[in-house]
């Protein structure tokens, strides 16, 4: 029996044989990645190949031929290039067109007249060309020939190529492009602001002996209960034209770079505080009584253990904050005022100018930065745990009143910025008309006398989140368990792996754009969910996707990987397992998933704006309508609703887990 | 598959009922036929061929990285060999899910299901849709008297102490009555103490049920006291299989009297048939049949040098292997003193040997002192050069 020479017989490799069980948890898997492809990966294409598709009449592919008066002789066939060199009725700029163009070319004979006797012939001379008759689409060689009356209802139909069209035209629009430098300038100020406000923050709050420290905590995370619309809203009462302190503007407008960079801190804030929070929490002490034994000071001490211990969480913050601002849609809208960012591009071109080939290019833009942000986010967040399972001795503040003292203020100057904004949305839904009769009235909360959708939207909203938070739960939980507790099937896991991931890296502009070019074909099968209610959940669990996902990933991994091994020796189905044993434990984590995307489904404008109908409209976009209408108080006051939904819910979820986890979860008491 | 009462556990030898037909009585009931793994270009087992009859307590032993847990997750069904093949009772197991297999498994971790009570842990195999709920209670009572925690039926797993889980792991294991019991170190999460006593209940269990078993540990002492055989592993090859007293008495490979117990090992040379050459000095050995003149390693445990005081007055062995020798150090180990001897006739090797208190009385054996040693004849083992 020799060690180093042992190869391995030549033979045919056993392959399993599959239990039942195992045939189960693909078809679920299976299940669960054709959603994600049909929900994600193939809107994204289409919204690809639609952003390089660009349309053209080419006249050299069509003929035509004339007959005199008799309708017998022909002249010889000529191409609509040839017809055109020579009367030049057809300009340069007509050949560019959309996928809807439509050309005639009656213009090319002078003399045409729809009573004349003459006839035409028309024919393509190559496969792809294509015209209509009418509403009669022609192709082929074959020519057609026609009465004058006929041939002025001849259109000829534009050839898509694929290239790099739309990108060189949007280069060529200054107004477009200069969006690009906007939206980069716009992440990088509020990045900066944000990183230093939370590091701020996150440093009170885990490294000083300041009281409240769980009231701040709270107030802190008010902004993620709001659509992103709410700050600007906010800002407006507080800095616009007749807004309570706008001579603290000092003659600069808040309409634009400004209040973008001042609602966007807000919005961020509980995002960037939450990564760089944690961060900062797990410090090993044993490096600052180091610092200390080194008679290092204070200030040195700061920044050579504290700055870099947290530096991961830093970076990975920066991140997030910067494709926050640079995808947000809603903030942009309502406070940007003439000031272009990418994501209101979007918006434009689709909603107001119906150019879905240049809303797709600006999309792919967006895509761009997104996808950079979140490939260098996956790869710093592997580092970060490298660093997490190093941690030893905790850090435990000692009292310093000075440095506490400064915390807490500090930390009440940030509360106060958080509570003023949302005080003013209250105010300004609760009192007649600011600021100029401030006599309380509900008359704001009077939805349905505003365009908008009125409280049906409201009650779609809290609809759709249900459905969102039910469905959502379901799908991420059980394709999270799959992909982590079943074997074999390694490229099947990894590709389903991927496709969990990609969401994170999507804006929600662009994934409400792609789901039009996808859903709203009519070739699509799935065509008839357009315009419903399954739409927008399909969408918002979509969107929402990667967070949730990783939540029930970090519970399911911390579930002992030989339960399944235990449950097939014991010759039990895992459904059986799953229900006794993995969902009662992973109970808290379900919990949250649920929360979390009902939360953001309330509060979502960015995908559904393109995806409502009449009869689905909801309360985000109400506000976002609303404002657009000028009706700000009643959308500040439709923003409030989506407030105490949201904390209501919150209020909700923490009395169900409490309640749940004393029943249920017993036995984690030792 | 049938399950045991109280009346037939307690019966020494179990039969496999379904299968006596298929297999004749007292073969082998698992047959593990030339099995190799790889992972990538990794080779974690290289041709593996073993039997191992009913009712039999099987230990695979080795260091980590040696092949052993692979062997048993390919017994499991839990990861599939590359080749090879695997009967157990007669039916050809190789490549059938785990659920289609006959056999509990007791894991490092136990993994108990942490939100079940004890008897809930216990009855989860034997819920099944036919079997009437007072069967079950009375399997789960019986149960856990066989693993004396009958007390702790409704507490949770995370309210018991370590060696607990560890019984109720086994207890649910055998709640089906499996065919197969595999246990993937099962004790190795234990302190110390716990261990020896749990190892003890474990093999007396097995025992009493009669179960064929397959222990995996990287622990000799375990494996020694436990096994009815053990299977020595090593790069994914069996160096060995014996019984505990084969395997140490009489190692097969230098590795095998290397990893379990102690040895001195010298670089040696044969001489001739029996006998061997160390640093000049010419010895008898154990029989052996390598060549004279080959390059060689000697072997002996320092347990099996036997001292002597120099006047020789006791009944001495061959007067090749006595050696007079100077006590070079003395380590006191508790309950035996671990001796560094040398001697000119040596050359440049140090011979370690444990004495017993007793002797070191006796005998008077002090650092720097002189004494003989004896290197028993049968006890002097001589292995061909690696590689």
């Amino acid at each position: 029996m020799s060690v180093a020479t042992a190869t391995m017989p030549r033979g045919r490799t056993l392959r399993p044989q599959l239990s039942s069980d195992d045939m189960v948890k693909r078809g679920l898997m299976l299940v669960i990645s054709l959603y994600l492809i049909v929900a994600l990966a193939l809107p994204l294409y289409v919204l690809l190949s639609k952003s390089l598709s660009t349309y053209q009449f080419d006249l050299n592919i069509f003929e035509i031929q004339r007959s005199d008066e008799t309708g017998t002789n022909f002249s010889p066939a000529r191409t609509v290039a040839d017809l055109n060199a020579e009367v030049n009725a057809i300009t340069p700029d007509q050949l560019n067109t959309s996928s809807d163009g439509r050309l005639h070319v009656t213009g090319l004979f002078q003399d045409f007249s729809f009573r004349s006797p003459v006839k035409y012939r028309i024919r393509a001379t190559t496969d792809n060309a294509s015209f209509l008759v009418g509403s009669e689409l022609k192709r082929g060689k074959d020519w057609v020939e026609l009465d004058s009356n006929t041939f002025r209802r001849v259109v000829l139909r534009p050839v898509s190529t694929i290239g790099l069209d739309n990108f060189v035209s949007y280069f060529s629009t200054p107004a477009l492009a200069k969006s690009i430098g906007n939206s980069l300038l716009m992440g990088v100020i509020s990045t900066v602001l944000v990183i230093g406000i939370a590091f701020g923050l996150g440093y009170a709050l885990n490294r000083s002996r300041m009281p409240f420290k769980s009231v701040f905590r709270l107030i802190v995370t008010i902004p993620i209960l709001v659509p992103s619309l709410l700050p600007g809203i906010a800002l407006v009462y507080l800095f616009g034209n007749q807004g309570l302190l706008k001579n603290w503007m000092m003659g600069y407008s808040i309409y634009g770079p400004i209040g973008i960079v001042i609602g966007s801190v807000f919005f961020t804030l509980p995002h960037a505080l939450l990564i760089i929070s944690t961060a900062l929490s797990v410090a090993d002490a044993r490096h600052y009584e180091a610092a200390a034994s080194l008679r290092a000071s204070k200030w040195r001490t700061f920044w050579t253990v504290t700055v870099p211990g947290a530096r991961y969480g830093i970076i990975s913050a920066a991140f997030v904050v910067f494709t926050m601002v640079i995808t947000d849609f809603g903030l942009p809208k309502v406070i940007g005022g003439q000031y272009n960012m990418l994501a209101v591009d979007i918006y434009k071109q689709v909603i107001g100018q119906q150019n879905f080939e240049m809303g797709a290019v600006v999309s792919v833009l967006l895509l761009v930065p997104a996808v950079v942000a979140f490939f260098v986010d996956r790869a710093i967040q592997k580092k970060q745990v490298a660093l997490l399972s190093a941690r030893s001795v905790p850090y435990d503040p000692k009292p310093n009143p000075g440095f506490d003292w400064g915390c807490f203020a500090y930390c009440s100057l940030i509360a106060a910025f958080i509570l003023v904004m949302i005080g003013v949305c209250q105010l300004a839904a609760t009192v007649k008309f600011w600021p100029y009769d401030l006599t309380l009235s509900m008359r704001n909360f009077r939805f349905d006398l505003m365009d908008g959708g009125g409280w049906g939207a409201y009650h779609n909203s809290i609809k759709m989140a249900l459905l969102t938070a039910f469905f959502g739960t379901v799908i991420v939980f059980t394709g999270a368990y799959m992909v982590e507790k079943s074997d074999g099937f390694r490229i099947g896991r990894s590709m389903f792996q991927f496709l969990a991931m990609l969401p994170m890296a999507v804006p929600g502009m662009v994934l409400g754009l792609a789901y039009i070019f996808f859903f709203n074909n009519p070739a699509n099968p799935l065509n008839t969910i357009y315009g419903t209610m399954t739409i927008l959940v399909v969408c918002t669990v979509t969107h929402f996707y990667t967070v949730s996902h990783l939540t029930a990933l970090t519970a399911l991994k911390q579930m002992d990987r030989e339960f399944e091994p235990v449950a097939a020796s014991l010759k039990q189905p895992f459904h059986k397992l799953f229900f006794r044993v993995t969902v009662p434990v992973c109970l808290p984590a379900i919990l949250d998933i649920a929360i979390y995307l009902f939360v953001n489904a309330m509060t979502t404008v960015s995908a559904v704006v393109f995806l409502y109908s009449t009869q689905t409209q909801l309360a985000s976009v109400a506000v976002l309508n609303m404002d657009d209408a000028g009706d700000i108080a009643p959308a500040a006051a439709m923003g409030m609703m989506i407030f105490y939904t949201n904390v209501f819910a919150r209020l909700v979820h923490g009395v169900i887990s409490r309640f749940l986890l004393v029943r249920t979860q017993t036995w984690r008491k030792r | 598959m049938r399950h045991v009462t109280v009346s037939e556990a307690a019966t020494p030898v179990r039969s496999a009922p379904d299968m006596q037909g298929a297999h004749p009585a007292a073969a082998d009931y698992l047959a593990i036929d030339n099995i190799w793994k790889s992972f990538g270009d990794f080779l974690a087992l290289k041709g593996v061929s073993l039997s191992i009859k009913d009712g039999e307590f099987v230990c695979f032993l080795g260091p980590s990285g040696c092949g052993k847990t692979t062997l048993l997750r390919a017994i499991a069904g839990l990861d599939l060999q590359t080749l090879g093949t695997i009967q157990q009772a007669g039916r050809d197991i190789s490549t059938l899910p785990p659920s289609k297999r006959d056999y509990g498994i007791v894991f490092q971790s136990y993994a108990l299901f942490p939100n079940l009570t004890i008897e809930k842990n216990i009855a989860f195999g034997l819920e099944n849709a036919n079997r009437p709920k007072a069967e079950i209670k009375a399997r789960v009572a019986e149960l856990l008297e066989l693993v004396g925690l009958s007390s702790q039926a409704k507490k949770y797993p995370a309210q018991l102490s370590g060696g607990q889980q560890q019984r109720i792991a086994l207890a649910r294991a055998m709640a089906v009555s499996p065919g197969l019991l595999l246990l993937d170190e099962p004790l190795s999460a234990l302190d110390a103490k716990v261990r020896v006593h749990l190892r003890h209940e474990i093999k007396e269990l097995q025992r009493k049920l009669g179960v064929t078993t397959i222990m995996v540990t990287h622990d000799q002492e375990e494996a020694l006291s436990m096994a009815d055989r053990i299977v020595v592993m090593n790069h994914g090859v069996i160096e060995q299989i014996g019984t505990p007293t084969e395997v140490y008495r009489h190692p097969k490979t230098l590795f095998v009297a290397d990893f379990i117990g102690e040895t001195n090992q010298f670089p040696a040379k044969v001489t001739d048939t029996g006998r061997v050459a160390l640093g000049g000095t010419d010895l008898v050995c154990a029989p052996h049949d390598i060549a004279p003149g080959s390059e060689v390693t000697a072997v002996i445990r320092p347990v099996d040098v036997i001292p002597h005081s120099l006047d020789g007055t006791e009944q001495i062995g061959t007067p090749e292997n006595l050696i007079d020798v100077t006590v070079d150090q003395m380590e006191f180990l508790g309950s035996f003193w671990r001796c560094r001897l040398a001697s000119p006739r040596f050359g440049e090797n140090i011979l370690v040997a444990d004495f017993s208190l007793n002797a070191v009385r006796r005998l008077g054996i002090e650092t720097g002192g002189q004494m003989r040693a004896e290197l028993p004849q049968g006890r002097m083992l001589v292995f061909a050069k690696a590689g």
